[in-house]
């Protein structure tokens, strides 16, 4: 199986050149057989080289395959080599699978747009670069891949670019996430520095050795590479780009901005456990910053009126979950989130897509509902996925993640109350806009006429998503109620298991609590959003409430913050030396010559003796020369 | 023979200056005429008849005959004459022939710089120049028939006058009236 | 006042020389600039003949005859010139033909 590991990644790429460079030429089915079809072909290799890892799995815990040395350079030997153990093995599937049922529904989805082939290559780029930074076995690898996704994702936002508005959102993801990248880069910097090498078993070998456990410079590589992490991630204080990354399509954003990019950083900071492990700080500021983002993400998802916004407001707060759950040190249920919320999240905005396209584009809640009998599939589908980001209890794969990430967020190691009780209110909050949403766009009265409804190659990739956003919640139970944990046994061969404290009450006892908050908070959702809610109408007219409202609409003024402490100060330090020092240099240069071609073009004029005067000239001073010389 | 060359010399300078102070075309073009024959004696009494024989053909036959042709053409006569001598100020002469003459004087202390060498009295016949020319120089013969007819075309297609589509009754002239 | 030397037939061509230049910078008329210029040319190439006969040389004489061949064809299209300038701006004042300038 180890040779065929390379095919995985270049199947997509293969799909990309041949897309980027005939897509003009061919016709929309072939674009979509090959878009498709790639990605398909790669997800097959990925079920088969699971199916024998999970058989047999290797004695050294991980495939790998050495392609080519990319290059050499003093001490740094960078590979472009694979290398796929337990913890790449689920991004693996979750980036092809997924991504291969993305591709089909989009294969629909796309149909009527122009740039047919334009998409279908950005895609399967982005697919390639995703896996290479997951399988990428150095850091350096790893680094072009995580490049690579940033690239895409920026042209994948922009893919309308006529549409104004959406190259400033494009940019606006690429220069945020950019200033992630930097420090991330540093962080890497200050790695091979220290240790010599960017290999990834190595480092990890090495680190344990040369660092000791909390001492600064460990902290600070940690602390980097956090950035980069929270840059890709969309966390606090970078996740600004991220709700409007929605400028894409559904599908871009279902794949993208849901499940797999944005979980880089998850990825990142998991595959660098021990360097996180050896800094108890950086591991206090990953769950805390996990914790605040989830909570202000939430409660901002709570006030939009734009579904798509919705949603990317709660991807934020997902995976600001993973990032309470890496930081107390819930490696596998960090992951075993990640592995959930793909599936639940790309199924929402799948059907949300699905939902925007019948209702001619229309992305306002408010102006949809009673949807429920027009478009029953996609009615269904989106309920189970707004019931698995809820953490409906027992039948949805989000409860079974969350509610360990919960548990674990107060028992495990790095674990504290407070950061329990944060979650807590965010599974609340949480809970109380799935119910929003569906209750809003499906029920009520009709407000937008529905236009046709979408086919089949739309419609299975929901269902099948759908099915999974349930079935996969029983791979890994609560200890104390069924003793299933496949999950946590698999990562357990690349990530360590979680240290819970002692002396706590018993598991069942959290449990229960969330079940109640995830259930109040549905019921919540209920009482305000079903029908006409004197409750909500009361609160409309508060004048108060709707302030504090229009501070969560708009992100809890993230921008704005942004804009007056670094935007306008950078502008106005343009503005001011706009004719600064190194200008006046360049424009001298200019300006002398212009001033030079004035002064010679007045002997520039037109007459043949003042010319012939001046060859003489000419001669007379080169002989003068010559006889004094 | 060294008194041939002196005497040719003078005459050919003494018909030179004369050539750049006429104010008559036609006048300028004799002297001209008189200083290419002074020279083409020069040619011979440095030994070089072929030479010599050439300059007189085609500088004092053929070109002087081209220019004696665009000066009557032209009708350039009396009038020219007039204009010519308005022309020539001093202070449109003085400034230039300053600057010629420090450029002589500098060319005259280049050229007095080495040690005098007597030139031989031998004649270069026109055998061996003509061996010469179709032996070694062929391809610059070539290139300059090249120039030649260049020449010839360019000539006569800039001489060209474009016919007007207009009558000649019809064409106003605005010195008539 | 037996022989000649070299230098003083290369004084010669140049007071030529000099003197055609003279003619060039300070007559208007075209048709005088050109006739200064034929005694250029000439004065270059009796430095040409007097240096084939200081080394006893034919390649003196063959570039005086390169000189002359150039000279003819320059005088050809110079003069077609000529005539072109007199029909087109009815002066043959070099002052006055600045078309070219910047």
């Amino acid at each position: 199986m180890q040779q065929y590991l390379f095919l995985i990644p270049a199947l997509p790429l293969l799909g990309f050149l041949v897309l980027s460079m005939a897509g003009k030429h061919l016709s929309r089915n072939l674009i979509a057989g090959i878009g498709a079809g790639s990605i398909c072909a790669a997800a097959l290799v990925a079920l088969v080289l699971s199916a024998s890892f999970l058989q047999s799995p290797p004695e050294s815990g991980a495939y790998t395959q050495i392609l080519w040395n990319w290059f050499l350079t003093g001490h740094l030997s960078a590979d472009i080599s694979l290398r796929v153990d337990a913890l790449s093995l689920v991004f693996i599937c979750i980036i092809t699978f997924i991504g291969a049922l993305i591709h089909i529904y989009s294969a629909e989805f796309m149909r009527q747009d122009r740039d047919y082939a334009r998409f279908f290559a950005s895609m399967n780029l982005f697919v390639c670069a995703m896996l290479t930074l997951v399988m990428a076995d150095n850091l350096v690898l790893m680094y072009l891949g995580w490049e690579g996704v940033g690239l895409c994702s920026y042209l994948l936002i922009g893919f309308w670019y006529e549409t104004p508005g959406n190259y400033r959102a494009a940019n606006k993801a690429f220069v945020i996430t950019r200033i992630g990248d930097t420090a991330m880069i540093i962080g890497l910097f200050l790695l091979f520095k220290e240790l010599g090498t960017l290999y990834i078993p190595d480092i990890l070998t090495k680190a344990t050795e040369h660092f000791n456990s909390g001492s600064s410079t460990i902290t600070l590589i940690a602390l980097l590479l956090l950035s980069g992490g929270i840059g890709k991630s969309a966390q606090l204080p970078l996740q600004t780009w991220l709700p409007d990354a929605m400028a894409g399509p559904s599908p871009v954003s279902a794949l993208i901005h849901a499940a797999t990019m944005v979980t880089a950083g998850v990825y990142l900071i998991a595959r660098m456990h021990t360097l996180f492990e050896l800094s108890p700080t950086a591991m206090h500021i990953t769950a805390i910053i996990g914790a605040v983002t989830l909570f202000i993400a939430g409660c901002s998802a709570m006030v939009q009126t734009d579904i798509k916004r919705i949603l990317a407001y709660s991807t934020i707060s997902q995976i600001g979950y993973m990032f309470l759950a890496l930081g107390v040190g819930a490696w596998s249920a960090a992951i075993f989130h990640f592995f959930t919320h793909a599936f639940f999240k790309a199924l929402l905005f799948l059907a949300a897509g699905a939902v925007i396209e019948v209702l001619h584009h229309e992305h306002d809640i408010f102006k949809m509902g009673g949807l429920r009998k027009k478009m029953p599939v996609i009615y269904y589908t989106f309920t189970i996925g707004a019931a698995a980001l809820a953490a409906l209890p027992l039948v949805t794969a989000g409860f079974f993640s969350k509610d360990q990430i919960l548990w674990y967020a107060w028992s495990a190691d790095g674990g504290h109350p407070l950061l329990w009780a944060i979650g807590l209110a965010g599974a609340f909050i949480t809970a109380l806009y799935s119910t929003r949403l569906i209750l809003v766009v499906f029920f009520g009265e009709m407000k937008t006429t529905p236009g046709h409804l979408p086919g089949a190659a739309m419609t299975v990739p929901l269902v099948i998503l759908a099915f999974f956003s349930v079935a996969v919640g029983w791979i890994e139970w609560p200890h104390n109620l069924l003793h299933v944990s496949l999950f946590s046994e698999h990562v357990e061969h690349a990530l360590p298991a979680t240290t819970l404290k002692a002396g706590l009450p018993p598991e069942i006892v959290f449990q229960l609590i969330a079940v109640g908050v995830s259930l109040f908070g549905i019921y919540s959702g209920y009482v305000l959003y079903y029908g006409e809610s004197p409750l909500l109408m009361r609160w409309k007219q508060s004048q108060g409430l709707m302030d504090v409202r229009n501070f969560l609409f708009k992100g809890w003024k993230f921008d704005q913050l942004y804009d007056t402490l670094l935007v306008r100060p950078f502008l106005f330090i343009t503005r001011i030396n706009k004719a600064d020092v190194s200008d006046k240099l360049y424009t001298a240069i200019a300006d002398i010559n212009l001033h030079l071609n004035k002064l010679f073009s007045v002997s520039q004029n037109g007459s043949l003796r003042w010319y012939v005067t001046g060859v003489l000239v000419g001669i007379l001073f080169i002989i003068t020369l010559q006889l004094l010389l | 023979m060294s008194l041939v060359f002196y005497i040719s010399s003078f005459v050919a300078i003494l018909a030179t200056i004369m050539v750049i102070t006429r104010h008559d075309p036609i006048h300028a073009l004799l002297y001209l005429v008189a200083s290419f024959l002074a020279i083409a004696v020069t040619f011979l009494s440095l030994g070089a008849p072929f030479a010599a024989a050439l300059e007189v053909i085609v500088y004092a036959g053929a070109i002087i005959v081209l220019f004696i042709f665009v000066v009557m053409m032209l009708n350039l006569g009396k009038e020219t004459a007039n204009q010519e001598k308005e022309w020539l100020r001093l202070r449109v002469w003085l400034g230039p022939s300053i600057l010629v003459l420090v450029l002589l004087a500098e060319m005259i202390v280049v050229l007095l710089q080495p040690q005098p060498t007597a030139m031989p009295a031998a004649v270069v016949t026109p055998r061996e120049v003509s061996l010469s020319l179709y032996g070694e120089y062929i391809i610059a013969v070539e290139l300059v028939g090249f120039l030649l007819m260049t020449g010839i075309v360019g000539a006569a297609h800039i001489g060209k006058h474009k016919k007007k589509n207009l009558h000649r009754y019809l064409q106003t002239y605005p010195n008539l009236n | 006042m037996s022989t000649v030397h070299a230098h003083t037939v290369l004084i010669v061509a140049a007071i030529l020389f000099v003197l055609g230049l003279a003619g060039v910078l300070t007559r208007k008329n075209i048709i005088f600039m050109l006739i200064s210029i034929e005694i250029m040319l000439n004065a270059a190439g009796l430095a040409f003949v007097a240096a084939g006969a200081r080394w006893q040389q034919a390649d003196g004489q063959i570039m005086y005859l390169f000189i002359l061949a150039m000279a003819a064809a320059e005088v050809s299209v110079a003069l077609a010139l000529v005539l072109q300038i007199q029909h087109q701006h009815k002066t043959l004042d070099v002052e006055q033909l600045t078309a070219l300038k910047d």
